[in-house]
This record gives structure tokens, sequence and C-alpha cells, in this order.
């Protein structure tokens, strides 16, 4: 077992001891935090800073400052009672949010958070965190469609044209972002951001600067891929109540809630591995103690809480301005939103790719 | 016509800048119950009952659009106030509910309500687990009248009260008399009962106090200290603080009748006595701080079976009674004793 | 016709618990199932308990049928057994977010059989209070419209100003939603010391946070991509269905009651009437935010002009109009508000009708959300002003 993990491993983390349950072990102690509890201060920032943006004050009483309003929440959620409508169909029902779930917590397996501190580092890093992710689409239309509910039919069905719809740029950008690295695997492109050069100069970029169009292509991908506003047609809860949520209850609706956020942290995550440099603080600057290529690897204890900090940091610098857009806009009616795809960001998307591949090659 | 923005993506950008800003600024939510809402003193919250005041007419309940207003009463018979008069019968209030199910909270019962019993109060914090509690009957509103705040002094341009326009005219009229008087007749203590007959404190009858809303301090401080209620401090403190502009004002003018009105100025009408003083002018102009009951009358309305609230208020009224007689009958023809303040503490 | 009429001939045979049987339609190579759907009663996008019968083609809505009555509480039944004052404090409640123009209403077409003349200062200031009540109504409008396309910020801000003004409202009248301050022959008791300062106060606020609104709603992009050229009205389908208000206005046509037919003291004070041109979403909504800049230009004329005296007169124990009848029509925020009273001489009236702007609003949805899709659908409803308590009294 072993053995074939280590062939499709590239470079190993420090999580990856001697021991093989021991290293099991240690690396969903690694991703359950960044799954459960990032979401929730995630969770907690979008509460009050939706709150604080719309002249009001956000959850104030369950806990200092109501910081221990989603504990609250999910303490809510575990003791209700689980209701499914007679006409649905159980076991689609039951699996929905599960088969929703499950990817977005693989998705974090390759997903490098400080210096050597990530679970499996795959040749195909990029690949499988794209692919998994998609897989939730699928959780999404089973719950609209197991719900025997004809507004969370709609919803599924806005979803999935929507998901399909947008996983395009979102590839093509992450293929430019490959292309320039010359890897697939997350690390290596983490590395290649910290020994990236402009041009003959020596100045240090991080992979956002000259792929600016290819960022925001990726992170307005991104949010119509978590179906956040302003691309939340699938929920849109002044038409379709809750979309496909509609009938769910209790966990199962946590769920659901839960694959948003962890979502939102997933790709935010990605996004400051393929853009922002992972986590380098500033481009050019190593981190201290760390003597590896670039300033960030093989750095002492220090080296990767500051590593993990900065990681944690950027991620949400993103996830704010997440809550920022969805707090200011309206939202895209279904074919607004197809047509913005097809049409604005896909040539885009293509148009980036080709400058990137001529960039590389000419300089 | 309609804004379109020349710059695509401009609006975008300025939407994010609104939401920024709103998010750097301090938020305007009030912290309930932490922080207890400030409300203005006409707000409709629940309303009070004085039953005092009550009569019985029947008018709220009557006059209610959704018929939320339980009244029930029965006739007594008071026998003759003196002998070979007639017996008089009297409406007593038994029960008065006000079910605030129902209510919608309108006002018309406030409104219509001849005798000054209903008022509005700013209070809202009644909520109930079960339906039937929100029926307050008459103790309950009883209480809501320590939270009827005084009326806001009205703006500017509005019209003086009808009130306050008769009190005037009343009181230039007597400053009228008080001077025809006075140059008819020596200037006595007893000047001050015709002068006073009008009901109302003599006053220098051409003088116009024009600040009529202020109030005189220390005749407040006074008052509160010795536990009125702020509402009928207030009254009283504005009743001074015109009596003492106008005593200043004569003195400018150097009327000798100025003089002659101090004891008259001291006599004051407490509310509830206003019928009583057209029938006992000289009781009237003075001033006796109730609060004390007259233990015989009090025992003796107890030995008849009357309830003790009801014994207690005549007691208190005959203990009053008691004490002007008193008063007329030691300082009858002094006239600037200190027949005012007898300074009783509730 | 009733819920079970509807439903027979829309879904025939079909009981709850039964199989659906499908229509297949379609031209073309697709075949699709057209599929009822019955947007509310109880939903988020109807202002109310409005049932809105879809039959739907995939997102495409081939015909609408607005099902009303839910929230019939028989208003003009009611008005013929109670007073006049009586009445005035129960039709605050139809239209809930104009209280003050619909006791303004009753007290008028009182006063008008009554042939009674009303003190100078209460007209201003039942001037001032109905402008006051307009903006609040509109504000409510701005915020629930947004939050209908998706932007859940701006009935934060609606409330924050609706706050402001119930406040001051609160302490002139008492209430904050249903006001009773009207009464027949003036209104019933004056304005508290203070309130003109804060009135004037409260309007430069408002004046200054408008740009606000224009710029976070009026201007957004997003938000032009959904309401410009959405549910377009033509001007004779408005006329032709009696629809007032700033519905009718942004198909260009300059109705209102304070200009056509002046009452209170309209005819002395300039009134702005914002028109739009293509009568779609985008107008509508454009016309409301531009009433509210026309509503804080003549309470700034009422500010300068409030006279001083007496605010309402002495009234017979009980009020009755005289035998006859009148209709009277006032600039309600939704559009023109008419109540047509015919009395026999004694306290009650024979009949009060209320001709509602909500309800001609309401009809002209099926017109417009023919061939719309859903989120048109929302688009347009939201737009198309109206409160239930309105429509069905």
């Amino acid at each position: 077992m072993s053995a074939v993990l280590s062939q499709l491993a590239v470079t190993p983390s420090i999580l990856d001891i001697d021991n093989f349950w021991g290293a099991v072990g240690l690396k969903i102690l690694l991703i359950l935090p960044l799954f459960f509890v990032v979401p929730l201060v995630v969770g907690y920032m979008e509460h009050k800073v939706m709150a604080h943006q719309q002249d009001r004050l956000g959850p104030m009483e369950a806990g200092p400052h109501g910081t221990l309003q989603l504990v609250a929440d999910g303490i809510k959620f575990i003791q209700k009672e689980d209701i499914i409508p007679r006409a649905a169909d159980r076991w689609v029902f039951a699996m929905a949010p599960g088969v929703a779930l499950v990817p977005a917590i693989l998705i974090f397996f390759v997903l490098p958070v400080a210096p050597e501190v990530w679970a499996e580092d795959l040749e195909l890093g990029l690949f499988y965190a794209l692919g998994i992710s998609s897989i939730s689409v699928i959780g999404i239309l089973m719950g609209g469609w197991a719900s025997a509910n004809k507004f969370s039919l709609f919803g599924g069905v806005r979803a999935a044209a929507q998901l399909i719809a947008y996983e395009l740029p979102l590839i093509l950008a992450a293929a430019a972002v490959a292309i320039q690295a010359e890897s697939l695997s997350l690390v290596d492109i983490v590395n290649s951001q910290a020994t990236f050069m402009l041009g003959n100069t020596e100045i240090n970029l991080w992979f956002v600067f000259p792929q600016a169009l290819g960022f925001a292509l990726f992170y307005v991908a991104s949010l119509a891929e978590l179906s956040r506003p302003p691309f939340d047609m699938p929920i849109a809860d002044s038409e379709l109540v809750f979309g496909y949520m509609t009938e769910y209850s209790g966990i199962k609706f946590a769920m659901f809630l839960l694959t948003e956020y962890g979502g939102m942290v997933s790709m935010s995550a990605l996004m400051t591995v393929l853009y922002l440099g992972g986590w380098q603080i500033v481009p050019g600057v190593p981190l201290p103690g760390c003597d590896g290529a670039g300033g960030i690897f093989d750095c002492g204890a220090l080296g990767i809480l500051i590593g993990g900090g900065v990681t944690l940091g950027k991620i949400f610098l993103l996830t704010f301005i997440m809550v920022w857009l969805r707090v200011t806009y309206p939202r895209l009616r279904e074919d607004q939103l197809q047509k913005f795809s097809w049409t604005v960001m896909v040539p885009l998307a293509l148009i980036n790719i080709g400058v990137v591949a001529v960039g590389k090659v000419a300089f | 016509m309609p804004l379109k923005t020349k710059t695509p993506g401009l609006g975008l950008l300025k939407g994010l800048g609104i939401t920024l800003r709103t998010m750097l600024s301090p938020a305007s939510t009030q912290q309930y119950p932490h922080v207890r809402p400030d409300l203005p003193p006409r707000t409709r919250g629940v309303i009070a009952l004085m039953d005092e005041n009550c009569t019985v007419c029947m008018l709220c309940s009557r006059e209610c659009p959704d018929w939320c207003i339980y009244i029930d009463s029965h006739k007594e018979t008071v026998p003759p106030a003196k002998e070979g008069g007639r017996a008089r019968t009297r409406n007593v209030l038994d029960r008065f509910a006000i079910d605030f199910a129902l209510c919608m909270y309108c006002g018309i019962c406030v409104e219509v309500c001849p005798f000054d019993a209903l008022f509005w109060s700013p209070e809202f914090e009644y909520t109930e687990y079960s339906i039937t509690g929100l029926l307050h009957e008459k103790e309950r509103l009883r209480e809501w009248m320590d939270t009827v705040p005084a009326p806001p002094a009205l703006d500017e341009g509005a019209e003086q009260p009808a009130e306050v326009t008769a009190a005037l005219e009343r009181s230039e009229s007597t400053r009228q008399a008080a001077i025809v008087s006075e140059e008819t007749k020596p200037a006595e203590g007893t000047a001050v009962a015709p002068a006073a007959a009008s009901g109302a404190a003599a006053k220098a009858p051409d003088v116009h106090v024009d600040d009529a809303g202020q109030i005189d301090q220390e005749t407040y401080d006074k008052l509160i200290a010795e536990g009125k209620s702020e509402r009928i401090a207030r009254a009283k403190a504005k009743a001074a603080h015109v009596r003492k502009r106008k005593q200043e004002l004569a003195a400018e003018a150097d009327l000798p009748a100025a003089e002659a009105d101090l004891p008259a100025a001291e006599a004051d009408l407490p509310a509830a006595d206003a019928d009583a003083a057209e029938a006992r002018p000289r009781a009237a102009d003075i001033h006796v701080e109730g609060g004390e009951i007259d233990q015989e009358t009090y025992d003796q309305l107890i030995a008849e079976g009357k309830s003790e609230r009801i014994a207690r208020a005549k007691a208190k009224a005959a203990w009053v009674r008691k004490r002007k007689q008193e008063i007329i009958d030691s300082s009858g023809t002094e006239g600037s004793s200190a027949a005012g303040d007898e300074g009783g503490t509730e | 016709m009733s819920d079970l009429e509807t439903r027979e001939r829309i879904h025939p045979g079909t009981a709850p618990g039964e199989d659906i049987a499908l229509e297949i339609i379609g031209d073309g190579d697709f075949d699709t199932a057209e599929m009822t759907l019955s947007i509310g009663p109880a939903h988020p996008a109807t202002h109310g308990v409005l049932r809105i019968i879809m039959e739907m083609d995939g997102e495409r809505i081939r015909d609408a049928h607005p099902v009303i009555g839910y929230m019939h509480r028989g208003f003009e039944k009611l008005a013929e057994h109670r007073d006049y004052r009586q009445i005035k404090a129960l039709v605050n409640r139809h239209d809930w977010l104009s209280g003050f123009a619909n006791e303004l209403g009753v007290a008028l077409a009182v006063e008008k059989m009554l042939e009674m003349e009303v003190p100078e200062r209460a007209v201003w200031i039942r001037m001032l209070l109905a402008e006051w009540n307009r903006i609040l109504n509109h504000l409510m409008f701005i915020g629930s419209y947004a939050i209908e396309l998706g932007a859940i910020t701006p009935m934060f801000y609606a409330f924050r100003e609706r706050e402001d003004i119930q406040y001051l409202l609160e302490s002139a009248t008492g209430g904050r939603l249903h006001f009773t301050y009207n009464q027949v022959g003036g209104i019933k008791v004056d304005l508290p010391k203070g309130f003109l300062q804060q009135s004037t106060d409260i309007a430069a606020t408002i004046r200054k946070r408008l740009q606000d609104y224009k710029d976070l709603i009026l201007g957004n992009e997003i938000f032009q991509a959904r309401t410009v050229g959405v549910g377009a009205l033509e001007r004779e389908v408005a006329l032709a269905y009696g629809v007032t208000g700033p519905t009718l206005h942004a198909t260009g046509v300059a109705e209102d009651s304070r200009v056509t037919e002046p009452y209170l003291k309209y005819g002395e004070i300039d009134v702005t009437v914002p028109v739009g041109e293509h009568g779609d979403c985008y107008d509508r909504f454009y016309c409301l935010v531009h009433r509210i800049q026309a509503s804080l230009d003549i309470i700034d004329q009422v500010h300068d002009a409030m006279p001083s005296g007496p605010v309402n007169q002495k009234l017979p124990k009980v009020v009755k109009a005289p035998e006859g009848w009148t209709y009277l029509r006032i600039e309600n925020p939704l559009g023109q508000l008419g109540y047509y009273l015919e009395s026999d001489g004694t306290k009650t009236p024979w009949r009060l009708k209320m001709r509602t702007p909500s309800f001609s609003n309401v009809a002209v949805i099926p017109h417009l959300l023919r061939g719309t899709l859903v989120p048109d659908a929302i688009a347009v409803l939201g737009s198309v002003f109206f409160v239930v308590g309105d429509v069905d009294r």
C-alpha cells in the first residue's frame, strides 16, 4: 500500500512518517480541522462582515461578540428532526448531502498549507483537485431531484447547468498556471512561484501578476462553482425558497451548508496556491528559518508556523472578498449567467492560455 | 433620464465602495434588551386608567371599534350632604377591563373620555405566555398610570390650549376687579377673600406672563423631594412660576395689591378640587398638603363596611377639610402667615 | 374563480396525492411537458398572500393567473357599521404601508360632504405627514425589490431610514405604522415641540443617502441587466387596466392626483412627477427613487410655508354626514386611491367603497408575465407595486 502511494507522491511532507497508520492518522488530523474549523471561522467572518456592511451588528449573544454562534448552530442542527417528504426518493434523498460533501473534503488532501505540511503531494495534484470538485454537482442534482418539490427541481437543474458552464473557464485558467509552472503538482506550483523571475530580471513575482486575467477568471468561475452570489440562481432564495436544499432539515442541511463553506475555503486555498504564491509572505522574501529553494522549503518550526499563518491569512482575504461581493450585488439571471460564461469567460480564458504559452516560450 | 454608467464596471465598483464605507462606520443596531428604546411621550404602548376620575359613563366602551373594554358598575345612593337634602345616586365602578388581545391601539377611548380617566403610556413590554394574561383588569390598568409621561410641549406655531387662554382671561378680569376694589375698600387681609372669589388665585390683572410654560425650579425640586409624581410636580411648578412672574411684574408696576396677594398667591388649587373650589371659595385658597388621614372618619367608614380604599380616600379628604377649617379659624385676618404649605409628607 | 375550479381547469383530474397527468406540448424537435407552478400564497417574493398560478414550459411562463382574496377582511361591510372615527382607525390597515393616506382620504371625503372648512395649519400638517408616509412606503419597496433580485443590503439601508422617519412620526402621532392622527375637520393634536426641526434634519439625511441608493442599485450593471427591458408595459395597456402610481408614471404618463385634481394645498406648491420612458422594471424603480426626491422637495416647501393657528375644530358629539354621496380621489403612495361614500344621514355610512390602486396594479400582472422567464417574473412582480391588503381589503 505504502509502495503504491509513494509512487504517486512526489515530495514527502513532514507528515509522512515511517509508521503508515501513524502517517494516515496525522494526515487526518491535518484535514479535519481544515475542513471543520476553518469553514466555521469563515462562516463567523461572513456573519460579522455582512452585518457591518449592512449597518448592523451581527451575532452578539452566543459567546463574546457572537464567536460561538456557529457552534450553537451546529448543536441546533444536530438536534433537529430529520424530515423526509413522503413523495421523496428516500435513498437518493439521504445520499445526496453525502455525495456533495465528501468530495469537498477530499480536495483538501492535495492542498499544501505550509512548508512541508500537506497530506499528499500527487503528481497530478491540480487535475485531482479540479476533478474532485466537480463530483459535488452530482450531489446537488440528486438533492434537487429527490426532493419531490418543483422549486427544488428548478434549483437542481439550474445548478447543473451553471456548474457545467463554469467548469470550463475554471479549468482553462488553471491550465494556464500549469503551463507556466510546468507541472500539475501543487507543491511544484508553489515552488515555481518562489523561483519565477520576470523576464531577465531578478524580480520574483507570483503568478497573479502576469496572469491577472486568469486570476480574475478563476475567481469568478469559483464563485459560480460554489453558487455564491452573484451567481446563486440555484439557491435564489427569493424565488425558489432555497433551491435544492429546500426540503432538507437537520444534519443533512448542515452538510450542504458545510459543503458551501468548505468549498469556499478549498477554492480560496487553491487560488492561494495557484496564484498567490502559497505560503510566501511577499515575493522575493524568504521565510525565516528556511534554507530550501526560493526560501520556502526545509524550514524549521517557526517557518512552518508562519507559513501556515500566511496561507490562512490569504484564504481569509479571498473569502472576505467573496462575502463582500455577496453583500453588494444582486444575482444574475440564469441565461445571463450562461451567456457570460460561454461568450465572455471562455474566450478570455483561451486568450489567457495563448498569451501565457507565448510568453513561456519567448521569455 | 435613467442613469446608465458610462464606464462598464464603474457602477459595480461604486457599490463595493458603499458597502465598505458602511462597514467601517459604527452600526446602527440598538441591542435590545440590554438597551431599552427611548420612546416619545405620545407613543401608544398601553392604556392606563385613573379610576378615581371614571364616572362609568361607558363612552369608551361604546366607541371602541373592537368592543374590547368591559365595564361593570352598580349604582349607590349617597346620603344627602345636609339635612333635608335629596339622596344622590352615584355610579361605582366594579370592573374595568381592557382586552389587549383585541385592542387595536386606535386611541378612540382615550380621545373620547370626557373625564380624563384614560391615558396613553409608552410601555410595551407586557407580553404573556397565555392570551388570557392580556386581559388587564382595573388594578393593573391603574398601575400603568405611574408610567404615563407628561404630554410634550407643543410646537411654537400651535394654538394655545383653551384652558390656558381661559385662565389667563379670568386672571386678567380678576386683576381688574382687584384694582377696582382696591380703590374702593381699605387694604385688608380680607380683601383676599373677595379678590379670590372668582375661584382662581388673584393676580395683577393687567400683567401678562409670556413664558407661561417655564417651571419654578425650587417648587419643583421641593415637590419631587416630597415624593409627588413628576407630572403633578411639574404642573404645580408651572403655576408657581406664573405666580412669581406676575408678582415681579406687579412689583415693577408698583401696585399695592401685590402685597395683599401673597396669601392668595400661596393658595393653590389641587387639580381634583376644581369643582369644590367653586362651591367653597375660602377654603379653596388655602393649600394643605394632604396625605394624612382623619382617623375618626376612617374608622367610621370601615365600620360602615366601606372598602379600605374608599375609606382612606374619604378620610384623607376629611383631614384636609379639618386642617383648612383650623387655618381659616386661626389666621383668618392675618393674611400673610404661612397659611400655605403645611408641608405634610406623603 | 375559486381555488378548486382553477385547479380543475389547469390540472384536470388531480387531487392531493394523485399522480400528475402531464400534457406533452412543444414545437419542433424538443418535446417538453408543461408544468403548473403555484407561486404563493406563502412565498418570499409576493408582497403578502398573493397566489399566482403559472403554466410553464421549462422556465418560460405561458400564462399566469393571480388568485386574490386570501386577505379579504370585509372592510367595506365593516364600514357600514362603524362611525367615521372608527372607520378612520380601521382604514389605516388595508394598505398598511400608507396608513396616513388612507385615513386622510376618509377624512377628506366626510369633510367634502359636510362642506367643512379645515384650518390652514391642519392642512399643511396633513400634507407634511402625507409626504413622509409616501417616503416610508417607497423606501420599503426599494428594499424589498432589491432583495427579490438578490441584493440583500439595500433592505437594511432602507429600514434604517424608515426607523428615523417612523420615530419622527411616532413623536407626533403615537404610532409608527397606523397613525390615527386625522380627524374630520383637522387633526387630533398639534405637533410636538422640535418636530419641525427634526423633520428638516431627517429630510437632509435622506437626501444625502438617496445618492447611495442610486449608486448601489440604479447604477449597478447587474441590476440594470436584470431590469432594463424586462416587463415593459405599454401606455395603452396600463391606461386600459387602470394602473396608477409609479407603475403608470414609468410608461410616460404623468397622471398624479396631486397635480390633476389638487386636494389639500397641493395646488399652491410645486409637485414634481418623475416619469419614465419604456415602462420596464428599471423605469418603475427609477420613478420610485425619484418620487422620494420629489417628496423631499415638497416637505421642504411645507416647512417654509407652515402657518400657525388651530389644528382642529369643534365637532358635534356625533359626526353625521348629510344624505348624498361623494367620490374623492387622492394620491396614495401606490397610486390613485378613491373613496366613494354614500350616506343616509346617520352616523355610519350607507356604503363606503374603496377604489384601491393595488387592485388595478395586480390586474395587469398576467399581461406582463406572459412569455417571460421565472426570474424575470420575480423581477416584474416586485416592480408592480402592490400591497395585498390593499388588493383584497
